[in-house]
C-alpha cells in the first residue's frame, strides 16, 4: 500500500511557518512581559496562558468566531487576499500559532528574566537605547534559551489537532495535518497507515526534543 | 559637584523588614567614598543616581546638570544621565571581546575617533594584549580595568563603582587604588565609590559620607572622621576604636581639664564642652594611641591597672588584650621581653583623650 506522506509535508510546512510567527511575536510578548511595568499586565499573563488551559476545540471555536467568513476580520481576509481564511491550510498555520505561542512566550519569558540585569542595566548607563540593547545584549545573550523554547512550540504546532480540525477541518490533500491524518486512518480502519504516521511523528518528535535540550543552555548566564 | 537628596521608602514584606532611605548627599570631592555596612542603602543610592531606581523624593544633580526632581517629575533616563556604572560583576557583556565591549560603549563616536580613543583606552589600562578575549577568560583585575575604561568611555558626567574591592586579593587592591588614582588625575570626571572597607576610604576618598540604615550619620574628610567621630554610633560602625562607658565627675573650662570615672579609676581627659558633670559618656579610643607597660609600682595618673589575657600579631605590632575590654598595640620587642608578665597599665592619653 502506497502511503500518502502529504499530511506529513503539510505538518512540517504549518509547524515551520507558525514557529516564525510564533518566535516575532511571542519575543515581543514575552519581552514586555519580562522587562515592562504596565497597566493590565496580569490580564495580558492570563489571556497568553489561556491557550494551554483551554480545551483546544474552545480556542478553535473562538478563532472560528473570529476569523470565520462572517466576521469583520474573516472579511478583511477575504478582501485582501481574494479568499477566505478559514477551512485553508494558512488557518492551520493560525490554528498551530495559537496553540504554540503561549508556551514560546512563556519559557521566552522565563529566559529573559533569568538574564542577569546588570547586562542591561550596564548597557542602559553607557547611553545605549533599548532597541540596541534588546537586538546586540539581550537576544545573543538568550539565544539558545529562545531557539530551544522555538523547537518546543514547533514540536507543539506540529502535533496540534483540536484546533486545526475547528478552523482548517479535515480536506485531505489540502489541510488534512498528520494529527488529524492519523485520526482518520485509525477511524475507517487503515491501521497500516497510522502505525505509520505515528512512528514518522514520534521520530520528529524526538529528534527536536534532542534538539532542544541540546539548545537549553547548561549554565545559567550570568 | 554631585548633589542626591532622596528619599525612597520599601514597606516591609513577609520575609523582610521595610527600609527608608533618607539621605542628603553632597560633595565637591574628586573621590566620594560611600561608607556603610551591607544594608545600608549605599547601592540603592547609586540605583536612584543612575536612574534604575525612581527615588519617591528628592533631587539628583550632577554639576549643573538635573538628572531628577521629585517636585517637577523630572526623571531622565538611565541613558539621558551618563552616569558611568562600575558594577560589582563588572557586567562586560560575556558574548563580545574586550575591545568590543569598549567599541559598544562609544558607538555614537565617529568611527576612526572611536577606534582611536579604545586603543588609547586599551593602552592606558594595559589591555591591549588582551583585547581580542572575552570576558571570561580575563583575570579579575582586567575585568576590573575593562569595565571602568568602558564606562569612561561613554564621557559620563560621574563614575559611580559598587564595592569595587570586593573579593580582591591583597595585591589586586592596591592594583585598582593605583588605577582609580590615575583616573582620578587623567579624567575630570567626579568618582562615587560605594564600599564597606575603612582601608579603601583612607586610599582614595577626598571626602567621605557615613550611611547607616538609610540615613547619613556622618560625612567630611576621612582623617576628620577618624579623628573626630560624630557619636558613638559611628564610632562603632567604623569598627575601629574600643569604646568605655564613663562618668564625668569634674569639669574646668579655664585649665582644659575633665575627670572621668571609668571602671573604679579617674581618668583625665581635656575640658568637654556641652557635658555636664555626673553625665555618662563613650571614651573611644584606638588601640595605638593607648600606652601599655608592665605593672611597676602604684599606677600614675591616667594609668589602669590591668591583667594581660592574650596577644595577637598586627602588622608592625603587637595587639595586647587585656581584661576590662582595653586593647593597646605595643612593639614586638616589648611584648618579647614582657610577655610573661600578667600585670600591665594601660595609660591614657590625656590631652588628646577622645570623648563622645
Amino acid at each position: 500500500m502506497a502511503i500518502d506522506w502529504f499530511p506529513l509535508w503539510l505538518s512540517l510546512r504549518v509547524a515551520a511557518l507558525s514557529t516564525l510567527a510564533a518566535i516575532v511575536v511571542g519575543l515581543w510578548i514575552a519581552y514586555w512581559l519580562a522587562y515592562r511595568e504596565f497597566r493590565g499586565k496580569e490580564v495580558v499573563d492570563a489571556l497568553v496562558s489561556l491557550p494551554l488551559v483551554l480545551p483546544p476545540t474552545v480556542l478553535g471555536y473562538y478563532l472560528l468566531v473570529v476569523l470565520g467568513r462572517g466576521s469583520p476580520l474573516g472579511q478583511f481576509y477575504e478582501t485582501v487576499t481574494g479568499s477566505p481564511l478559514v477551512f485553508t491550510w494558512q488557518a492551520a498555520v493560525v490554528a498551530a500559532l495559537f496553540h504554540s505561542l503561549p508556551l514560546l512566550i512563556k519559557s521566552t519569558r522565563a529566559a529573559l528574566e533569568s538574564l542577569d540585569p546588570s547586562y542591561g542595566r550596564a548597557a542602559r548607563s553607557l547611553g545605549i537605547g533599548e532597541w540596541r540593547i534588546f537586538t546586540r545584549v539581550t537576544i545573543p545573550l538568550a539565544h539558545r534559551s529562545i531557539l530551544a523554547a522555538a523547537a518546543i512550540a514547533f514540536a507543539r504546532a506540529l502535533g496540534d489537532f483540536g484546533v486545526t480540525i475547528m478552523i482548517a477541518g479535515n480536506i485531505p490533500g489540502r489541510t488534512q495535518t498528520i494529527a488529524v491524518a492519523i485520526y482518520d486512518a485509525v477511524e475507517s480502519g487503515n491501521g497500516a497507515l497510522a502505525r505509520t504516521l505515528v512512528v514518522a511523528i514520534s521520530g520528529v518528535a524526538l529528534l527536536i526534543l534532542w534538539i532542544s535540550n541540546r539548545l537549553s543552555p547548561r549554565h545559567k548566564i550570568g | 559637584m554631585i548633589l542626591a537628596r532622596l528619599k525612597k521608602r520599601f514597606a516591609p514584606g513577609p520575609d523582610s523588614a521595610g527600609f527608608l532611605l533618607d539621605i542628603e548627599l553632597q560633595s565637591a570631592a574628586a573621590v566620594t567614598v560611600l561608607f556603610g555596612p551591607s544594608g545600608s542603602g549605599k547601592t540603592l543610592t547609586l540605583d536612584c543616581i543612575a536612574g534604575f531606581v525612581r527615588a519617591e523624593e528628592g533631587r539628583v544633580m550632577i554639576g549643573d546638570d538635573l538628572l531628577f526632581d521629585g517636585p517637577t517629575g523630572v526623571h531622565l533616563s538611565p541613558q539621558a544621565r551618563r552616569c558611568g556604572y562600575v558594577f560589582q560583576n563588572y557586567a562586560l557583556f560575556p558574548h563580545m571581546t574586550l575591545r568590543r565591549n569598549l567599541e559598544f560603549a562609544c558607538e555614537f563616536r565617529p568611527k576612526l575617533d572611536r577606534h582611536r580613543k579604545v586603543s588609547e583606552m586599551l593602552e592606558m589600562f594595559r589591555l591591549t594584549e588582551v583585547a581580542g578575549r572575552r570576558p571570561h577568560e580575563l583575570s579579575g583585575g582586567q575585568k576590573q580595568r575593562c569595565s571602568i575604561a568602558r564606562a569612561l568611555l561613554a564621557d559620563p558626567r560621574v563614575l559611580l563603582l559598587d564595592e569595587p574591592a570586593r573579593g580582591l586579593d591583597p595585591t589586586l587592591r592596591a592594583e585598582l587604588y593605583d588605577v582609580l588614582r590615575s583616573v582620578r588625575a587623567t579624567f575630570q570626571t567626579p568618582i562615587l565609590l560605594v564600599t564597606h572597607d575603612l582601608q579603601e576610604c583612607f586610599e582614595l576618598g577626598d571626602r567621605m559620607v557615613i550611611l547607616h540604615d538609610g540615613r547619613i550619620v556622618q560625612q567630611g574628610a576621612p582623617g576628620e572622621i577618624f579623628d573626630k567621630p560624630a557619636g558613638f554610633g559611628v564610632a562603632h560602625l567604623l569598627g575601629i576604636y574600643t569604646l568605655h562607658e564613663a562618668e564625668v565627675t569634674h569639669l574646668d573650662p579655664t585649665r582644659n581639664v575633665s575627670h572621668l570615672q571609668f571602671g573604679g579609676f579617674e581618668i583625665h581627659g581635656p575640658y568637654l564642652p556641652g557635658k555636664l558633670k555626673g553625665d555618662r559618656v563613650w571614651i573611644c579610643v584606638r588601640p595605638e594611641e593607648l600606652r601599655a607597660a608592665p605593672l611597676n609600682g602604684r599606677p600614675k595618673p591616667n594609668q589602669v591597672p590591668v591583667k594581660l589575657e592574650r596577644a595577637t600579631l598586627k602588622p608592625g605590632a603587637m595587639r595586647l588584650h587585656f581584661d576590662r575590654n582595653l586593647l593597646a598595640d605595643v612593639t614586638r620587642i616589648e611584648y618579647e621581653q614582657n610577655k610573661h608578665n600578667k600585670d600591665w597599665v594601660v595609660e591614657f592619653p590625656s590631652t588628646t583623650l577622645r570623648v563622645l
